[in-house]
């Protein structure tokens, strides 16, 4: 099968190691991964700052570039969430968008939808010596439904030892566009939830989207929190061979 | 509702409100308790989504033929013996029931809890009128005695504790009527047994009632209000006239549709599987109750919210609270920070339909999420709070104040519509990222770098690894 | 233009010329109040989805009409207690005797009586009247002093012995003033309506319950229900229950929660509900 990664574009810019984990990840598990040149951002951003018009144009991009693939896989959850529900909202009144997008959208998964749901695992192969707390993230967690499978593919990791988040389905506080234009609020969100983290003992945060890390991560690495963030990409590839350390929070080129 | 004229916008006022450690405290609790509560019963409900579903459906079918269903409303109300009047704003409607209170003779009224009489500002219309307006509804009661503004719509004295309470009704109940007692406590029956004992004489004298309604039944005429305390009884039942303003989205189109909403109301809002009291009349029962009874029907912006359609979903609002006790910006900021007697995610929709967005407070409510969708998911009519808080955002985004936004919107989608822009921006990132502070951006990210670190750009993007590895 | 004009045109121009087309048969309009039969299941005439004259907005009904197949009774007894409701269980032979028992219990010596309920309810307690007040007034002196509950010690329960305190009952004809009301001591109703899943009793201002005040005054309210009047759930109830009626569901005492969210029975309705389930 033919997979297709939209590595989305802050993955791209700030966070390559994510996606080249989700290349080892998937290849390793036989799978023919392909990266269409053509992708660079969902227009999540524009879209929820009001900017619909300027999404729209993005929405057709992803259209045109991610056309004939068996499925497309999306290493972020508010990003696969844009394209899930509100493309076609943006389609809504765009005949044209409407059908360049209908071959495509049903393709689109998640990371851990691609490994549960489609390739029928849970049990990558990874290995993790490592106390794990997730957060599961709003979009990840209300748009996608991902539900457990995460936490199903984290628990089939050898030496991975699962730490309970306390409020782990509130908001870190990101939003995008919120934590700019609403810093009290997001950094009083973002306290809570870096205590709650820092409860569970864990070394290592994991998300399904690096946006809510890059927020969570950020505020532990002013605190020096000692916890580092990693995608769930990263976990699952690791193994014995690689071995890979975790970076501190925020240093993870 | 004139007041928010002049207030700073929601980000500075939820900044002054979220410091406050008692109120955050307070707030956390209420809101965890209730959110706890209303978890419970609606697992008991096998067919909670089918009962959503419909809710939703009843609330469109209604709002699709809103003219044709008033209508109906009013000339059953009125073959029932009751009276009805039309208020296309604010001002008409405290006219209209200035002008019914005068009309009995009498200079006070009772209060039933009602955000249509908040929304409009009726107290202080009768106010200066001469007529006082007693509220009777407990947290009701502490806001009006305490010179307070309500933060919640269910529990509006949620940012109080109980020490706070106590000292308002020593300070205050003497002005209004009865005193509290000398040696009150602080312990909540106490204090409800206090405010039973100052209102109980007022609820026998008092000839006139106002309320609002949480349903209006077209097809017969009935008016719903549910509540908890008696006080709602007492008012409905009690005076010789009863006057009720109630919001044109409020009507359903038959009776068989209060059993969706009886199931979905209370176990939203105060998650019970039944409030304890719910009154329902049909203009005036001969020798039960009110023999003079009117129905005030207010547009106040409803109908030019009716006119968006993505943002008409709003209107199916059934005021059950349940988004703002599950809302974590709601639980940080507090009611007050939205500056409208509708507060949390559905004020955040409701209050820029409403009123318009033309002050800086009312242009920032849709900016006022997250987004991170709790408050659709408990929803019991299904208003797609997110939805259309982006679609607010994009109407924002066309009106003033937001150029440089404007601008940076299309220079990031100009660069992200050709992957060669956005490959080269990425090598620029990439060397110069050694210029970047990670603990402070200039600008509008100075924001973000108050209280984090910023990621560090690595040297070598995806694509590039990508395109040197595998092409 | 009148206000209703401006409205009503607002409305149109809102919703613009591409909603539905509503037909102009009003003819099905006439308020269900009218039915002749108020029992039975929900009319399914009365959806909109059936009449044509909406917009057309489907409504799905595939919500279930009740949760419970059996246990009804038993369902309404806990849910009644989970809302802080007095419950007794009896037989009708026995509702005289409960009905005595409990007014005793809670030191009733001024009862509302609604017109119309049945005086088989009463059989148990020593009946006085506002005529004959004084005549049994030794007997409410003698036990004016005793508090709630102090007049278990009589061992006859339930029968009108010499030894009972005499009720004094008031009757709504003519009718009493919030004051009388507000100086009773409680007041006795059948219902129109009960309902299992939410513990909730529906009263109609039918024989037997009164106009609204008589059970909204007075700080007690006992309650008889009958067999045929429990319900499993709301749909089964609202469809029984006729709008043109003033209604009054009643699930537990007064209470609020406005206080840091602790529940507190009893503020301005009675504070203390009781209720006899008849089986």
């Amino acid at each position: 099968m033919r997979v297709a990664l939209f590595v989305t574009c802050v993955n791209d810019t700030l966070y390559p190691r994510t996606g080249r984990a989700v290349v080892r990840l998937l290849e390793r598990l036989g799978v023919d991964v392909a990266f269409p040149g053509d992708q660079t951002c969902c227009g999540q951003m524009h879209y929820n700052t009001g900017y619909p018009g300027e999404a729209a144009a993005l929405a057709r991009g992803f259209a045109r570039t991610f056309d004939g693939y068996d499925a497309v896989v999306v290493p972020s959850g508010s990003c696969a969430g844009m394209v899930r529900d509100n493309y076609p909202r943006l389609a809504a009144r765009d005949p044209a968008l409407k059908a360049a997008l209908a071959p495509v959208l049903p393709n689109v998964y998640d990371l851990s939808e691609l490994l549960v749901d489609v390739l029928g695992v849970t049990d990558v192969g990874a290995y993790f010596p490592h106390r794990v707390t997730y957060h599961p993230t709003c979009h990840s967690l209300r748009l996608l439904k991902l539900g457990d499978k995460p936490l199903r593919l984290l628990r089939a990791v050898r030496g991975l030892e699962l730490a309970e988040l306390e409020g782990a389905d509130e908001c870190c506080g990101f939003g995008g566009t919120f934590a700019v234009k609403n810093p009290a609020i997001s950094a009083a969100m973002c306290a809570d939830k870096m205590r709650h983290v820092a409860d569970t003992g864990a070394e290592v945060l994991c998300a399904a989207d690096n946006s809510c890390l890059m927020h969570i991560g950020g505020a532990l690495s002013r605190q020096r929190a000692g916890i580092r963030t990693m995608h769930l990409a990263e976990i699952l590839a690791s193994t014995e061979e690689t071995a890979e350390v975790p970076a501190p929070s925020g240093r993870r080129a | 509702m004139s007041t928010h004229l002049g207030m700073p916008a929601f980000p500075a006022r939820a900044a002054a409100e979220s410091a406050n450690a008692q109120l955050r405290h307070n707030l956390r609790k209420a809101t965890h308790t209730i959110r706890d509560k209303r978890a419970a019963v609606v697992d008991e409900l096998s067919d909670w989504a089918e009962l959503r579903a419909a809710g939703a459906a009843i609330k469109d079918r209604t709002l699709l033929d809103l003219d044709t269903h008033l209508e109906r409303l009013e000339a059953a109300f009125t073959a029932a013996g009751g009276h009805v009047h039309w208020a296309a704003d604010a001002d008409e409607a405290n006219r209209i029931v200035t002008g019914l209170v005068q009309a009995t003779g009498s200079d006070e009224v009772v209060k039933v809890k009602s955000m249509a009489t908040q929304e409009i500002g009726l107290n202080e219309a009768l106010e200066k009128a001469g007529i006082r307006a007693y509220e009777t509804d407990l947290a009701e009661l502490i806001v009006q005695l305490g010179h307070d503004e309500p933060s919640h719509i269910l529990v509006p004295a949620i940012h109080r504790n109980r020490s706070e309470i106590r000292e308002i009704f020593l300070r205050e109940m003497a002005d209004w009527g009865r005193p509290a007692p000398p040696d009150l406590t602080d312990e909540p029956r106490a204090l409800a047994e206090a405010a039973r004992l100052h209102l109980r004489e007022r609820f026998l004298r008092t000839k006139v009632a106002v309320s609002g309604a949480n349903f209006a039944v077209a097809e017969t005429g009935t008016l719903v209000v549910l509540e908890s305390e008696g006080n709602g009884r007492m008012c409905l039942t009690l005076p010789q006239t009863l006057i009720s303003v109630v919001g044109i989205e409020k009507l359903v189109p038959t009776w068989r549709d209060l059993e969706v909403f009886l199931q979905l109301l209370p176990r939203s809002s105060t998650g019970e599987r039944m409030n304890p009291y719910t009154s329902m009349w049909t203009g005036a029962a001969a020798g039960d109750g009110p023999r003079d009874v009117h129905l005030v029907l207010l547009d106040n912006g409803r109908t030019d919210t009716l006119a968006d359609e993505v943002g008409r979903q709003a209107l199916r609002c059934i005021r059950c609270s349940a988004c703002m006790n599950v809302c974590p910006v709601y639980e940080r900021a507090g009611g007050h920070a939205y500056g409208s007697v509708y507060p949390g995610p559905i004020g955040a929709i409701l209050t820029p339909q409403l009123r318009g967005m033309s002050t800086p407070l009312d242009a920032s409510l849709p900016y006022a999420s997250s987004l991170c969708g709790a408050c659709y998911e408990v929803c019991p009519v299904a208003i797609d709070i997110p939805e259309v808080l982006v679609h607010l955002r994009a109407r924002a985004a066309a009106g003033p104040g937001h150029a440089a936004e404007r601008l940076g919107m299309r220079a990031a989608g100009w660069v992200f519509n050709r992957p060669a822009r956005l490959a080269a921006a990425q090598r620029a990132a990439g060397a110069f990222r050694g210029l970047i502070s990670r603990r402070r951006l200039p600008g509008p990210g100075a924001a973000w770098t108050d209280t984090r670190d910023v990621p560090e750009v690595p040297a070598e993007s995806f694509r590039s690894w990508w395109r040197r590895e595998r092409s | 233009m009148s206000s209703r004009d401006i409205i009503l045109r607002r409305i149109r121009v809102a919703l613009g010329p591409d909603r539905a087309p509503t037909p102009l048969d009003h003819a099905a309009a006439a308020p269900a109040g009218d039915a002749a039969a108020p029992a039975g299941d929900a009319a399914p005439d009365r959806d909109p989805g059936a009449d044509g004259r909406d917009s057309g907005v489907p409504v799905p009904r595939d919500y279930l009409r009740t949760h419970v197949s059996s246990g009804v009774p038993e369902l309404l007894a806990e849910h009644l207690r989970d809302y802080r409701a007095i419950v007794h269980e009896a037989p009708m032979a026995d509702v005289a005797a409960v009905v005595a028992g409990a007014l005793r219990e809670r030191g009733v010596r001024r009862l509302v009586v609604p017109h119309g309920l049945p005086d088989a309810w009463l059989a148990g307690i020593v009946v006085g009247s506002a005529a004959s007040a004084s005549a049994s007034g030794s007997a409410s002196a003698s036990a004016s002093g005793s508090v709630p509950g102090s007049a278990t010690s009589d061992s006859a329960v339930g029968s009108a012995s010499s030894g009972a305190p005499a009720v004094e009952r008031l009757t709504d004809d003519p009718s009493l003033t919030p004051a009388e009301l507000d100086a009773a001591d409680g007041v006795i109703t059948g219902c129109a309506v009960a309902i299992a899943e939410t513990g909730t009793i529906v009263l109609d201002a039918g024989p037997g319950q009164g106009r609204r005040a008589l059970t909204l005054v007075p700080d007690y309210h006992l309650c008889v229900v009958l067999p045929d009047q429990i319900v499993a759930s709301v749909p089964e109830a609202v469809s029984r229950l006729r709008p043109d009626r003033p209604l009054t569901w009643v699930s537990g005492p007064s209470a609020t929660s406005d206080i840091e969210l602790d529940r507190v029975e009893g503020v301005h309705g009675p504070r203390t509900l009781e209720v006899v389930l008849v089986h």
